[in-house]
C-alpha cells in the first residue's frame, strides 16, 4: 500500500471488547479526532448499538459485530472485518475480566477460564490482527495489559499471569511488526475506575485514573508515527511505582497484604 | 452494576453530608435489572450533582448515578431534533450541536448539568420571556418504572408528572429534544448599571419584547436609596458569525474545600463593591461568546468550596406579577437589613408561557436566586423570614435550590402536588420528597 492510501481517510479502527468503558472513550476521543470507520466487537449486541449510535452522532461510520470474544474464530473474524473495511489501521484489544482469584484458587476449571479469556483467546486475536497488519504493511496493534502483570500478588496472581503473558507476546510481536513497518503496544493501566472495579471500596484517591485518561495514552501510542516503547504504562507514572513494587525484595514483599 | 457505599456525595451547597449507597450504570440494560431486585429504601436517578440541597440525596435507600449514559442516539441536523442518554450534559450538547448552528433552546446558569436533571427540575434560563422551561422543548421521554418501560410525549399525565418530577416518577433513561438555531456563537450583550428597584423594573419591561435574554445582578452590599442597586444585561445571538464551541478545561479551579468561608460578611461586601464597580466600567454594548454569557462561573471548577466546609444555602423564589413589585422590595430590604446578602443574587422576571410540569417551578412574575453562606440558625431564621414574604405574595421555592423548608411552605407554592404524589414510582424516594410530602 503506497503512503498516500495510508492517510486516506477514514481512519479504519477495529475495537475488540468496544463495551469497555476505557475502549469507549477511546473510540470517542478516535471520533473527535477526524473521520473513522469503525468495526465494534463484543457479545452483547444492544450495547455495541448504543456505543456505535454514539460514535455516529459524533461523525463517524460505526458498524457491530456481536461475538464471545472468549471462543470466536479470531483467524476469520480479522479476514472479515479487514476485507469489510479495505484495511486495518487500528485494532484495539481491550476486552477482559478480572475474575475471582479466590474462586481460581478452589476450582481450576475457573482459573483455566480466567487464563483462557485474559490470555489464550487474547493471543490468539493478537496474532490474528498482527498478520493482517503486516500483510498491509502498516497498522497499530494496542492490548490492554495491566501493571498486575508485572509481579505476581497473592490477591490476583491468575489474572496477573494472563496479563503478565500480553506482556512477552507484545515484546514478540513488536519486534516481529518493526520490519513489515507495523506496531504493536500494550498498555498497562493502574487502577481505573470502571465497571470493572466498581466493587473495590475507596476508589476515587490519587492512584485511581479515569477511563479517559487511559483512552487519551490509547489514542496517542496508536498513531503511526508515535515513536513510542513497546510497553506503555498509563498514566505514566505507574512506570515508576511498578519498578519500585518489582524491586521490592522478596523477604520484605511477602510480609506484605497486598 | 454494584452498590457501593460512599461519604463523598455532596450536592452543591455542601451542608449535607451523609454518606449514600450509589451505582453508576454505562448501559441502560443494568438499570432495568437493578429494578427486578429487592431495593431497600427505594431508588432515585442523579445526575451531575448541580442542585443545592436534599433532592439529590436517598438516605437509607439507593442513587443511580447517571453520568456514564451519556450516549447521543441521533441528531437529526435539518431539523434540530436531538435525542441523548439521560447522562448527557448541555455542555456535550453544546460541543455537538454548536458547529451545526444549535444551541439548547434553554440553558441555566452552568453548563454542567445533564439531559435527566435538566427535565427533573424543568430548568430556565435567562431566555424563560421568550422561551419558557427546558421541558417545553422535549418531545419524548424514555422512562424506566418499576412496572416497566414506557415512553412519553407532551400531553401524557405521566410527561407532565415527569418533568419538574424530581425524579421520582422513575428513572429518565433517554429523552428528545427540539434545539433552537443560531446563526452565531456569539451575543450581542449590553450592560447597564441601574440604581433602584424602580430603575430595574422599567428596564425589564423595555427589555423583554426587544431582548431575547435579560438578567440582573443585584448588589448587596448597598443600602438606603441604593438598595437593589445592580447591574442589568440584556442580550441577543448575533445572527451571523462563527460557531465556535466552548474549551473545554476550567480556566481556574479551587482544589480544595477552604476550611472556612471567604464569601461572607465583609470580603463578600467588598466583593460586591468591587464587582459593581467593574461591571460598571463594562457598561454599553459588547460581543460576547455565549459561555461567558451564560455561564461565567464555569470558568471555575469546584467554585463553591469557596463557601467553607459547613457549606452553602441558595434561595430561590418566584412570585407573581400581581404583587412582585412589593414582595422584591420586602426580600431585598430584609436581606440587607440581615446582613447576610450574598455576592451571587440573580433577579429576573419570567414570561407568561406556562410550564409543562406539574411541580414545574417558574410562573409569571420575578424571581430573585442568591447564596447564604451556612451561619446555622441565624441564616436558617432568615431564610424563614424570606418565606413568609414569599408564602404572602403567593410565590414560591425552588426545589432545585432548596434543602430545608417546611412541608406546609412547599405545600402552599405547590397546589398540584396531590396530583404529582399518584405518579410517584412507589419504588422511588429521596430525602426531599419524605421531607415534604
Ligand atoms: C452555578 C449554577 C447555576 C444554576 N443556574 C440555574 C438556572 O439559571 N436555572 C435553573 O433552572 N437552574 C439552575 N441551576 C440548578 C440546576 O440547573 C439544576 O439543579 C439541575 O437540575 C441540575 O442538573 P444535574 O444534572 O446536576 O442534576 P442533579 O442535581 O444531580 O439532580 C437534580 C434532580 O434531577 C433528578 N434526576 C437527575 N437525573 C435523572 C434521571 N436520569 N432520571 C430521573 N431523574 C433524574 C434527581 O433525582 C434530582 O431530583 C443552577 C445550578 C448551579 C450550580
Ligand atoms: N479498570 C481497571 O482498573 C483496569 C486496570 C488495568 C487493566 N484493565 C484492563 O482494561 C481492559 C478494559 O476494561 P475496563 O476497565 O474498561 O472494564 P469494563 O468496562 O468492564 O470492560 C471489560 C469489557 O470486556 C468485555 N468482555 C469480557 N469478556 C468478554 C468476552 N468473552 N467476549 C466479549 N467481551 C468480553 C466486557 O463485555 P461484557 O460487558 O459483555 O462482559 C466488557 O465490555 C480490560 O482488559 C482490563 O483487564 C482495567
Amino acid at each position: 500500500m503506497t503512503m498516500a492510501a495510508r492517510s486516506d481517510a477514514p481512519k479504519r479502527i477495529v475495537i475488540l471488547g468496544a463495551g469497555s468503558a476505557i475502549a469507549e472513550e477511546a473510540a470517542r476521543a478516535w471520533a473527535r479526532r477526524g473521520p473513522v470507520r469503525f468495526a465494534l466487537v463484543g457479545r452483547q449486541p444492544d450495547r455495541l448499538e448504543a456505543v456505535a449510535a454514539n460514535l455516529r452522532v459524533l461523525g463517524a461510520e460505526a458498524a457491530s459485530y456481536a461475538a464471545d470474544l472468549d471462543t470466536a474464530d479470531a483467524a476469520a473474524l480479522i479476514s472479515r472485518m479487514a476485507a469489510e473495511m479495505g484495511r486495518l489501521d487500528i485494532v484495539l484489544l481491550a476486552y477482559g475480566t478480572l475474575g475471582d482469584q479466590q474462586a481460581c484458587e478452589r476450582d481450576p476449571k475457573a482459573a483455566s477460564q480466567l487464563l483462557h479469556t485474559n490470555f489464550i483467546s487474547a493471543a490468539a486475536w493478537c496474532l490474528a490482527a498482527a498478520s493482517a497488519l503486516e500483510a498491509q504493511g502498516h497498522g497499530s496493534l494496542v492490548v490492554i495489559g495491566s501493571v498486575a502483570g508485572d509481579r505476581g500478588r497473592a490477591s490476583n496472581f491468575i489474572y496477573g499471569a494472563a496479563k503478565g503473558g500480553l506482556g512477552i507476546l507484545l515484546q514478540g510481536l513488536a519486534h516481529r511488526l518493526t520490519k513489515a513497518g507495523a506496531r504493536a503496544v500494550l498498555i498497562k493501566p493502574g487502577f481505573v475506575d470502571t465497571p470493572m472495579t466498581a466493587h473495590i471500596s475507596g476508589r476515587g484517591g490519587p492512584l485511581w485514573s479515569t477511563p479517559a485518561r487511559v483512552a487519551a495514552v490509547i489514542v496517542k501510542v496508536a498513531e503511526p508515527a508515535s515513536k513510542g516503547r513497546a510497553i506503555v504504562y498509563a498514566p505514566r507514572f505507574w512506570r515508576w511505582i511498578m519498578f519500585v513494587i518489582r524491586n521490592i525484595p522478596e523477604r520484605i514483599f511477602h510480609k506484605t497484604r497486598l | 452494576m454494584i452498590f457501593q457505599r460512599r461519604a463523598d456525595v455532596v450536592s452543591w451547597g455542601r451542608v449535607v453530608r451523609v454518606p449514600q449507597t450509589v451505582a453508576m450504570p454505562r448501559f441502560r440494560d443494568e438499570i432495568a435489572d437493578a429494578m427486578m431486585s429487592e431495593m431497600p429504601g427505594g431508588l432515585l436517578a442523579i445526575g451531575q450533582r448541580r442542585s443545592y440541597g436534599d433532592s439529590i440525596f436517598n438516605t437509607g435507600g439507593h442513587l443511580i448515578d447517571m453520568r456514564a449514559l451519556d450516549r447521543f442516539l441521533a441528531f437529526d441536523r435539518d431539523t434540530g431534533i436531538l435525542r441523548a442518554e439521560a447522562g448527557v450534559t448541555l455542555g456535550q450538547i453544546m460541543r455537538l450541536a454548536v458547529p451545526a448552528g444549535y444551541f439548547p433552546a434553554v440553558t441555566p446558569g452552568t453548563r454542567h448539568v445533564t439531559l435527566g436533571g435538566a427535565l427533573a427540575n424543568d430548568v430556565h434560563g435567562k431566555n424563560h420571556h421568550v422561551a419558557g422551561t427546558f421541558g417545553r422543548h422535549v418531545t419524548r421521554i424514555g422512562l424506566l418504572r418499576s412496572d416497566g418501560y414506557r415512553e412519553l410525549s407532551p400531553g401524557d399525565n405521566l410527561f407532565a408528572a415527569t418533568i419538574g418530577g424530581l425524579g421520582l416518577t422513575g428513572v429518565i433513561l433517554w429523552a428528545e429534544i427540539q434545539l433552537q438555531r443560531i446563526g452565531s456563537s456569539d451575543l450581542d450583550v449590553e450592560i447597564t448599571p441601574y440604581d433602584s428597584l424602580e430603575a430595574f423594573w422599567q428596564l425589564a419591561e423595555a427589555s423583554t419584547a426587544s431582548h431575547e435574554h435579560t438578567v440582573a445582578w443585584i448588589d448587596f452590599a448597598a443600602r438606603g436609596r441604593k438598595l437593589g442597586r445592580g447591574i442589568f444585561t440584556r442580550a441577543n445571538w448575533r445572527a451571523t458569525g462563527s460557531l465556535q464551541t466552548h474549551s473545554e478545561g476550567f480556566r481556574r479551579s479551587v482544589p480544595f474545600e477552604v476550611p472556612f468561608c471567604l464569601l461572607s460578611g465583609p470580603s463578600m461586601r467588598a466583593f460586591n463593591a468591587l464587582y459593581y464597580r467593574v461591571q460598571k466600567g463594562k457598561r454599553g454594548p459588547q460581543v460576547q461568546p455565549y459561555a461567558d454569557f451564560f455561564h461565567p462561573l464555569d470558568a471555575v471548577a469546584d467554585w463553591n468550596r469557596l463557601y467553607g466546609r459547613r457549606g452553602f444555602y441558595q434561595y430561590q423564589c418566584v412570585v407573581p406579577a400581581g404583587s412582585m413589585r412589593d414582595a422584591i422590595a420586602a426580600l431585598v430590604g430584609a436581606i440587607v437589613q440581615a446582613g447576610q446578602g450574598s455576592a451571587l443574587a440573580v433577579l429576573k422576571t419570567c414570561g407568561a408561557i406556562p410550564s409543562p410540569g406539574l411541580l414545574s417551578f417558574p410562573m409569571e412574575g420575578a424571581t430573585l436566586a442568591l447564596d447564604f453562606p451556612n451561619r446555622g440558625a441565624e441564616t436558617l431564621a432568615l431564610m424563614s423570614r424570606l418565606d413568609g414574604i414569599v408564602r404572602e405574595a403567593g410565590g414560591r421555592l425552588y426545589a432545585a435550590k432548596d434543602g430545608r423548608i417546611p412541608k406546609e411552605t412547599w405545600a402552599a407554592g405547590y397546589p398540584q402536588t396531590a396530583t404529582f404524589a399518584r405518579f410517584v414510582d412507589p419504588r422511588f424516594a429521596s430525602d426531599f420528597w419524605r421531607r415534604v410530602a
